[in-house]
């Protein structure tokens, strides 16, 4: 494709400008995947050095250490209380103790029985006492998989702690050699509130984060690939056990007949993308309309309009949307009012729960959300809107600018430019909107082509709804909410990682500055 | 000034005028449609006729049998559950958000940027996926249920690390130099925070504050699986939303309508009272992403 200098560009009418421009991008396409290929792949080489140049440091310390450094090795912490450093010394030397201890009488225990998730399930035993048969229970995958689990990571952490046992080592016989002190047990506690604060700082959080957030997405992957369901839950009624790539397979195979899970998900997924796009977009404009009218010089009462949009955060979700859906009901207020007037003669059946009808509901949940969310984008833009400077306005004006012209060359660019890392968050957030459509909805009308292996998935149903409703229920599907889960993931990262680097605010950083 | 520019300025200000009536015209119906639900909502609590959804909003009995009919049902015991839980959840939130975002913003240690970018890509998981296991460790642990309470401040507080963006946007702001200056006079790390940063962040601290104290007045998804069935363990999100289901509406739809109010009140006169301090952390947060 032939590629225009600047000036040369400058002299393209629009239209050619538009061609040029879509034209450049999709030739740079393969260019970029190249990159990436190309830097995943240096990734690895540098992971794999990285890796060498661990063990070779592990080596040349323990070739060129004392024997305090080499004892070290096994007993962790040895060097350190050896050279008078205690207080740390203890702390390693405690860590191996616990790690040892558990791993003999627990550890090795869950990560055997890892690769099985359980070999004995529930089963009828006689009992002699009863005389009779009762039912005693065997393994439990779900602790043997949550356990082992977390056995892995104590592992890691294990590697990682005598890791630095051996470098510690190796500083601190620097650290001698070149004559000076080591640092003494008072001093490293100082440092937790001085230098090294940041580590005190993040000890909690983190462990939050660690405990409640990293496991559990780390559990529920692996369940993506089990038969964790309702029936096998594991320990009441039956053991689960490894699938492999079966329950991907279901998910997005055309193959079965009637029964296509992939069509259902093709549905529901697009109905997501479309929400998200409108739930999106919609607020942002209508949100920035209100706040420029709101703005506007020679309107009084500014902050009364506010403060009357800012309800609607202000209140729980769940009582304002609740509410509203119950007030566009068939016997709800809406029509009530609609038929008095004599406007209408038969209610009209806005969520679809008897005429099956897919687009009302779906258009009345669009049109709902811009009751809810315009308010956010209205704080929002009054910020930004007062930011702009307003000799920008004055001077386009005495060139001729009209009010359209100045939206669109000043406002708007400044806009998006401003709120582009938001407008991708807030697309993001769309997509996981539980709330506006397990509230107004609960995903009604039910969607009956959809497959039956599926839950009773509606047509307002987004990806999250749909995953929500899998795991309730006696017919609970764990595995095939996990796998939703990781499409949602796939999804958002995909739409972030191609929008984060095309939004302006990360390429022409200095634009407006 | 002579005839025909004055009488371009009239035109203009005429112009003026009318545009100016287009606005407050727009404005009016906007402010109708978006007050209308919430008058309806405390009309309909005061009725008496009966409980069931009907198609007008006026009252034609008034009185307060539905307040009281909610002071004699389990709503007090799942608004105190909902009132303890916003409350410990807003001063531990407070704490770890700010340990967080504070951390981020000024330390520069080996591992940040590797952590910002886990904590991006775990962000982009659903969080309710979550859900299963924690229910179910939870269950192990005896803290559902009855107990849902301990529970459910448990799982709020847990990932709330995660939030930090807004918090750490606002630091950013503050000027290094300030840290700089207090630690050449030989102040800690730790002393800076405290003795600098914090009385500067107020801003910000009650942001969080505010956010952390509405968050769980909302939350259904997580309190739903938790206190499973079991009312004393609800809060009033579940426990109202029980209400609007099918069976159960014809009896207590007025009763939702009174509990909304009781609800609403409290929280939106906080969010107004506080609302300035929402608004700059919102902005802040929308500009900096």
């Amino acid at each position: 494709m032939k590629k225009y200098s600047d000036l040369e560009f400058l002299k393209l009418s629009r239209g050619q400008k538009f061609l040029y421009k879509t034209g450049s991008f999709f030739a740079s396409i393969p260019r970029a995947c190249l990159n990436l290929i190309l830097k995943i792949g240096n990734g690895i080489k540098d992971f794999f050095t990285a890796v060498g140049g661990e063990f070779a440091d592990i080596f040349l310390t323990f070739k060129n250490g004392d024997w305090k450094t080499k004892l070290s090795y096994i007993f962790m912490g040895f060097g350190n209380i050896a050279r008078g450093q205690v207080l740390r010394g203890l702390l390693f030397l405690l860590f191996e103790a616990v790690f040892i201890f558990y791993m003999i009488f627990a550890g090795a225990h869950w990560i055997g029985m890892l690769p099985s998730l359980g070999k004995i399930g529930p089963h009828e035993e006689y009992n002699e006492v009863l005389d009779s048969y009762t039912t005693v229970y065997g393994d439990n995958s779900f602790k043997i998989l949550l356990y082992g689990v977390l056995t892995i990571f104590f592992i890691i952490a294990f590697i990682y702690t005598w890791r630095v046992n051996v470098k510690q080592n190796k500083i601190a016989e620097d650290i001698i050699r070149s004559g000076k002190k080591l640092k003494s047990g008072k001093d490293d506690l100082r440092s937790l509130v001085d230098d090294q604060f940041h580590k005190t700082l993040l000890a909690l959080p983190l462990t939050g984060i660690l405990i409640f957030t990293v496991m559990p997405i780390i559990f529920m992957i692996l369940v993506a690939f089990t038969n964790y369901d309702g029936t096998h839950d594991g320990y009441n009624n039956a053991l689960f056990s490894w699938a492999g790539l079966e329950n991907f397979k279901t998910m997005l195979s055309w193959k079965g007949g009637n029964n296509v899970y992939s069509a259902t998900f093709g549905e529901v997924l697009a109905w997501t993308l479309i929400w998200a796009f409108f739930a999106t977009f919609t607020n942002y404009f209508l949100g920035m309309f209100i706040a420029m009218l709101i703005n506007k010089k020679g309107i009084k009462l500014k902050k009364m309009w506010r403060t009357i949009l800012v309800l609607t955060i202000a209140i729980p979700q769940f009582i304002s949307l609740l509410y509203v859906s119950k007030m566009f009901a068939k016997n709800g207020i809406v029509n009530g009012f609609l038929m008095n007037m004599g406007w209408i003669d038969k209610a009209i059946d806005f969520w679809g729960s008897t005429t099956n009808n897919a687009l009302l509901p779906r258009v009345m949940v669009i049109v709902i959300n811009i009751w809810i969310g315009i308010p956010y984008l209205m704080l929002i833009a009054t910020g930004i809107l007062m930011n702009i400077p307003a000799d920008l306005y004055e001077s386009s004006k005495i060139d001729g600018a009209n009010a359209w012209q100045q939206y669109t060359k000043i406002t708007l660019p400044y806009m998006l430019f401003v709120t582009g890392p938001y407008l991708l968050t807030s697309f993001t957030g769309n997509i996981n909107n539980f709330n506006v459509i397990y509230l107004l909805t609960g995903g009604a009308p039910i969607n009956a082509e959809a497959s039956s292996a599926a839950g009773s998935v509606g047509y307002t149903d987004l990806l999250i709804t749909w995953l929500f409703k899998i795991t309730t229920g006696a017919g609970a599907q764990y595995y095939m909410a996990s796998v939703i889960g990781i499409m949602v993931f796939v999804v958002i990262a995909v739409i972030s990682l191609i929008v984060y680097n095309a939004l302006p605010s990360i390429k022409n950083e200095e634009d407006f500055q | 000034m002579n005839e025909k520019t004055q009488k371009r300025h009239i035109g203009l200000k005429a112009s003026q005028n009318i545009s100016n009536i287009i606005v407050y015209v727009i404005l009016t119906v906007m402010a109708v449609i978006w007050l209308i639900p919430f008058i309806c909502i405390v009309l309909q609590s005061f009725r008496v006729e009966n409980t069931w959804p009907v198609g007008y909003v006026a009252p034609k009995t008034w009185g307060f049998d539905n307040y009281i009919a909610l002071w004699n049902s389990d709503f007090k015991r799942w608004y105190a559950n909902t009132f303890i839980i916003a409350l410990i959840v807003a001063v531990i939130q407070t704490i770890i958000v700010l340990c967080m975002s504070y951390t981020l913003s000024r330390f520069r240690f080996k591992s940040r940027a590797g952590l910002m970018r886990l904590m991006l890509i775990l962000g982009m998981f659903p969080g309710m996926l979550s859900m299963i296991i924690l229910y179910r460790v939870l269950k192990d642990l005896g803290l559902t249920q009855a107990n849902a309470v301990p529970g459910l401040i448990l799982v709020y507080v847990a990932s709330s690390g995660m939030g930090y963006y807004v918090s750490k946007g606002f630091f950013d702001t503050l000027p290094k130099s300030l840290d700089e200056a207090a630690r050449i006079d030989g102040a800690t790390r730790a002393q800076v925070l405290t003795k600098i940063i914090l009385p500067l962040a107020k801003p910000i601290v009650i942001y969080t504050i505010l956010t952390a104290f509405m968050g769980p007045w909302g939350d259904f998804v997580f309190a739903r699986y938790i206190s499973f069935g079991t009312s004393s363990g609800m809060n009033v999100a579940v426990g109202m939303w029980n209400w609007l289901t099918p069976d159960m509406i014809n009896q207590r739809y007025t009763m939702f309508c009174a509990g909304g109010v009781i609800v609403a009140i409290p929280v939106a006169l906080l969010f107004m009272f506080l609302q300035k301090y929402y608004v700059e952390g919102v902005t802040g947060g929308a500009v900096k992403g």
